[in-house]
C-alpha cells in the first residue's frame, strides 16, 4: 500500500497527490511514469511522475479527474492509500545539457514538462516555459516552473498572462531564434499544433504521448503509435518521441477507443460525484482539452 | 484410508472404457465464464485409474516435461489412498491443479501411454486434476515437512509457470525465495492469459497461496530492468532465476493494424482476465464486437475467440493459414471451440485490416492459401492463391500469432548474453553468461507451453540448488534427457 502524504488542488479538476513510493522516488528520472491501481478491481492508470523526493521517499502525481477511475484517485485524502504503484516506466527524457530549451505545457501536460524543466535547469540549460489554460484558474505549476527559469503564461480568455494559445507565444520565441530544443506536452491538438509550428524552423521538438496502455512494459501493445511510419510502443519506446515524426491522427483516433465505455462508466458514478466536479470535467475546454477530455483514462498522464 | 479392493486382471482393465469429462453444456457455457470441465467424482476417478497397466517401463513419465511419476500416483489413487496420491503428485509437480487443466496431454503423457496403441490412453490429465483438486481441498491431510533453512537467498524474476515451479522446488530445499513480479498479481500467463473458463483464477491463487504458505515471498509491481536492475539483484541475492516469459506481442505487419478494434491477444486477454473485464461491472474497458476475427491457431487464439463468444459476439471466427490438422492448439480446446459454435476459416491469411471513416475496423481482408511442402517445423508450408482475396466483415480483430522476447530486462544487463532474437542463452544446466544467474521458460526457449516452462523451472531449480551447495551447477550423475521443445504448442 502506498500512503497519500499530501494533496492539493492545482486547478478545478487537477489534483496533486504526494504518494509514498521510496524505491521509485530514488531511481526515477524525468520523463518516466508509473502505473497505479487504486484498489482491488480498479483500472491500471499511467501517470507521469511530476516530481520526487528521494529523502522523503515520495513521488508527486498530478491527475486530471475526468474518467471514473481518475475521479476515484483525485478523491483520495492524506492518510488514504493506493494499493499498487509500479515503475518507474518508460524511457527517461533524452536531455540536452547546454543551450536554450523551451518547455510548453498545455493543461495537465504541464505536469509532464515540469520535471523536464527542473532537470534542464539543474544541468545549466536556459529554460523558458510556456504554459496555458482556459482561464487563470486552469493554469497549474506556474510557481514551480519559475524556479527553473522564465515562465510565459497564456490564457484563452486573457484573464491572466498573455491572451491566446501557447502556440502563439511559442511562435514569437521561434522567430526570435536561439532555441536548441522544445518539449511540448498537452492535449493532442496542442502537440500537433506545436510540431507543425516548429517544423519549418527545424527545431528538435519532443512530445510525450498519452496512449492508452495496460501493463506499461511492452506486453499488451495497446499503446502502439505511429512514428516515422513505424509502429512503436509508447510505454517502452517512449513515451517521448520526435514530434515531427509522430502521426497525431492515429494517436488522437486510438485515444477515442473507449469513449463510449467511459461515458457509461461516468454516468454510473454521477450519483456519487461531488456536485460540480462532473461539470468541471466536461468544461475543461481550454487549450485544446476538448479533444482530450473524451479520450478515456489514457489522457490521465 | 486404503480399502481392500479386488485386484483386476489385465483383461478386466482393458475392458474399462475411458472416462468422459463431464462438462457444461456448450450452449450454456458459450455465454458464461465458468469452467467448462466440471471434474470427476472420486468413484469415476478411481475406476479410470484402474485402466493404468502399471507398465514396468512407463513411457508416460518420460513423456512428462516435469517427470511426474504417473503410475505411482494412479496406483495410490485406485487404492483409495488420496493423501498418498496427492503427496506423490505434489512431490513431482508444484502446480498440478494448473497442469491437470492446461497441459497438452495428448502429445505428452497420454500420447505415449501404452493403452493409446490399442484404443484410448488413460485419462491422465483428468486424474491429475482430480487428485490436485482433492489436495487443495484437504491441506491438513497432506504430509508437510519444513526443510532445514540453508541460509541462501534466491531471487526469481517473473511469477509465471517457470518462476512458480522453481520457487516451489527451491523453497522445498530450504532456500529463502523471493519472486519479483511486474504486474500487481502473481501467476503470469496463468492469470493474464488463460481465461477463467479454462483455468479459474481462484485455482491459480490457491497454488500461489500454497507457495506463500511454504515461505515463498512475492513482491508485486516490481519491473526488473526498471524498478531494480539485474546487477542490483545479483548483489542482493545468492542466485537468480530469470523467468520473465516472452511477453511482447507479434503483430501481422499488415496495413490497418492500428485501427480501433484491433487487439493483440495479450491485450485482449489481459483486459478480460487479469483486469476482470469479463465481469460487466469492471472498471476496465473492453470492446464487444458482434463479429470478431481471431488470427492464429494456437491455444491463445482459441482462448481469445472463445472469450469473444462469451462477451457476446454473434460470429467469432478463427482465421488460420493452415488446415485443421495443423492447428497447434490442444485438441480439447479446438473441440470445445467447435462445440461452442466458433467458426474456423482454414487456409486463410490476412492481408489488410479495413477501416471505416471513423477509424474503426470494418473487415479483415484475406487471401486463400494452399499447403505445399513441409517447412522447418515439419508442417506443410502455406502459400497464397493468387487472385483469391476476399473480406471477412468484422468489428474486431484479435491478433494471436505469437509473442517474442521483451528487452526490458536484458537491455539493462549488459553482461547477460542473448540471442539475435533477444532470448537469453543458457548452458545445459540453465545458467546464463552471468555467474549464479539462471534462466528458463519462454525467455530461453521462445513461446511454448505452461508445462515446458515448468519443466525448465524444475530443472533449473535443481541446478541452482547444486550450484548453491557446491559452486557447480553440473549434474553429478546423468539424468533423463531433456524433452525437446520442437513439438511445443503455443
Amino acid at each position: 500500500m502506498h500512503q497519500i502524504v499530501a494533496r492539493d488542488q492545482l486547478s478545478p479538476n487537477v489534483t496533486r497527490l504526494v504518494v509514498e513510493a521510496p524505491r521509485i522516488a530514488e531511481v526515477r528520472r524525468p520523463g518516466q511514469f508509473v502505473i497505479v491501481r487504486l484498489g482491488e478491481g480498479a483500472e491500471r492508470i499511467p501517470l507521469t511522475i511530476a516530481d520526487a523526493d528521494s529523502a522523503a521517499g515520495t513521488i508527486s502525481l498530478i491527475i486530471q479527474g475526468i474518467g471514473a477511475s481518475t475521479l476515484d484517485l483525485v478523491g483520495l485524502q492524506p492518510g488514504d492509500a493506493i494499493r499498487d504503484v509500479a515503475g518507474p516506466l518508460g524511457r527517461p527524457t533524452d536531455l540536452i545539457d547546454h543551450g536554450h530549451a523551451v518547455c510548453v505545457g498545455g493543461g495537465v501536460g504541464t505536469a509532464v514538462v515540469y520535471p523536464i524543466a527542473q532537470e534542464l535547469h539543474r544541468r545549466g540549460v536556459a529554460v523558458t516555459s510556456i504554459i496555458g489554460g482556459r482561464s487563470r484558474e486552469w493554469v497549474i505549476l506556474e510557481d514551480e516552473l519559475r524556479t527553473a527559469g522564465e515562465v510565459i503564461v497564456c490564457t484563452d480568455d486573457g484573464s491572466y498572462g498573455r491572451h491566446g494559445f501557447v502556440t502563439e507565444a511559442l511562435k514569437d520565441l521561434c522567430e526570435a531564434g536561439g532555441i536548441d530544443e522544445i518539449f511540448a506536452v498537452g492535449p493532442v491538438p496542442m502537440m500537433r499544433a506545436v510540431a507543425e509550428l516548429t517544423r519549418p524552423y527545424r527545431i528538435r521538438t519532443t512530445v510525450s504521448l498519452n496512449a492508452i496502455m495496460v501493463d506499461g512494459t511492452g506486453m499488451c501493445g495497446g499503446c502502439r503509435v505511429s512514428v516515422d511510419g513505424d509502429t512503436r510502443y509508447a510505454c517502452v519506446d517512449g513515451p517521448e518521441f520526435d514530434g515531427h515524426q509522430v502521426d497525431f491522427r492515429v494517436l488522437a483516433d486510438r485515444l477515442t477507443t473507449y469513449r463510449e465505455f467511459e461515458q457509461q462508466s461516468l454516468a454510473r458514478r454521477e450519483a456519487c460525484l461531488i456536485p460540480g466536479l462532473a461539470q468541471h470535467a466536461e468544461a475543461d475546454q481550454g487549450q485544446g482539452a476538448a479533444a482530450a477530455s473524451a479520450v478515456g483514462e489514457g489522457v490521465a498522464r | 484410508m486404503t480399502e481392500e479392493r479386488p485386484k483386476l486382471t489385465p483383461k478386466e482393465r482393458m475392458a474399462i472404457d475411458r472416462v468422459a469429462m463431464p462438462e457444461q453444456d456448450p450452449a450454456v457455457r458459450a455465454v458464461n465464464f465458468r469452467e467448462v470441465n466440471l471434474g470427476l467424482t472420486q468413484q469415476i476417478a478411481m475406476l479410470e485409474a484402474e485402466r493404468c497397466l502399471q507398465c514396468p517401463k512407463p513411457y508416460c513419465i518420460d513423456g512428462c516435461p516435469v517427470s511426474v511419476n504417473i503410475p505411482r500416483f494412479l496406483k495410490l489413487l485406485r487404492e483409495g489412498d488420496l493423501p498418498g496420491a496427492a503427496d506423490s503428485l505434489l512431490d513431482d509437480n508444484a502446480l498440478p491443479c494448473v497442469t491437470g487443466r492446461v497441459c497438452p496431454q495428448e502429445t505428452q503423457c497420454e500420447g505415449v501411454c501404452l493403452r493409446a496403441k490399442k484404443g484410448t490412453s488413460v485419462a491422465i490429465g483428468h486424474l491429475e486434476r482430480f487428485v490436485a483438486d482433492w489436495a487443495m481441498a484437504h491441506p491438513a491431510e497432506l504430509i508437510h515437512v519444513r526443510p532445514q533453512p540453508t541460509g541462501r537467498t534466491v531471487a526469481i524474476v517473473g511469477s509465471g509457470p517457470a518462476g512458480l515451479t522453481a520457487a516451489g522446488e527451491l523453497v522445498k530445499r530450504g532456500h529463502d525465495v523471493t519472486i519479483f513480479e511486474a504486474f500487481h498479481a502473481a501467476g503470469g500467463v496463468l492469470v493474464y492469459g488463460i481465461p477463467e473458463f479454462r483455468l479459474p483464477k481462484d485455482i491459480v491463487q490457491a497454488e500461489v497461496d500454497r507457495l506463500v504458505a511454504d515461505g515463498v515471498k512475492i513482491v508485486p509491481n516490481s519491473i526488473i530492468g526498471k524498478t531494480y536492475t539485474l546487477p542490483e539483484l545479483r548483489e542482493r541475492f545468492d542466485a537468480i532465476f530469470l523467468a520473465v516469459g516472452a511477453g511482447l506481442p507479434v503483430f501481422m505487419n499488415v496495413p490497418g493494424e492500428n485501427l480501433k478494434g484491433v487487439y493483440s491477444a495479450n491485450e485482449y486477454l489481459t483486459r478480460v482476465n487479469l483486469m476482470g473485464a469479463w465481469n460487466p461491472d469492471s472498471e476496465t474497458p473492453i470492446l464487444h464486437g458482434q463479429r470478431v476475427a481471431v488470427v492464429g491457431g494456437g491455444n491463445v487464439a482459441m482462448d481469445s475467440v472463445r472469450t469473444a463468444k462469451r462477451l457476446g459476439a454473434h460470429e467469432a471466427v478463427i482465421v488460420y493459414r493452415r488446415g485443421h490438422d495443423e492447428l497447434p492448439a490442444r485438441a480439447e480446446e479446438v473441440h470445445h471451440a467447435e462445440q461452442e459454435g466458433i467458426r474456423f476459416d482454414f487456409l486463410v491469411a490476412p492481408v489488410e485490416v479495413l477501416g471505416d471513416d471513423t477509424g474503426w475496423v470494418r473487415a479483415l481482408r484475406c487471401v486463400r492459401m494452399e499447403l505445399g511442402e513441409p517447412d522447418a517445423s515439419g508442417r506443410a508450408r502455406p502459400a497464397p492463391v493468387p487472385g483469391s482475396e476476399f473480406e471477412i466483415p468484422c468489428e474486431m480483430v484479435v491478433v494471436a500469432i505469437g509473442t517474442r522476447s521483451n528487452p526490458l530486462l536484458t537491455s539493462t544487463a549488459p553482461d547477460l548474453k542473448v540471442s539475435e532474437y533477444g532470448y537469453i542463452e543458457t548452458d545445459e544446466t540453465g545458467m546464463t553468461s552471468m555467474d549464479g544467474v539462471f534462466a528458463g521458460g519462454d525467455i530461453v526457449r521462445g513461446a511454448a507451453t505452461v508445462i515446458l516452462a515448468m519443466g525448465d523451472g524444475k530443472r533449473s531449480a535443481a541446478a541452482m540448488d547444486r550450484w548453491l551447495a557446491t559452486g557447480s551447477a553440473a549434474e553429478i550423475e546423468a539424468e533423463a534427457p531433456v524433452p525437446e521443445a520442437t513439438t511445443a504448442k503455443v
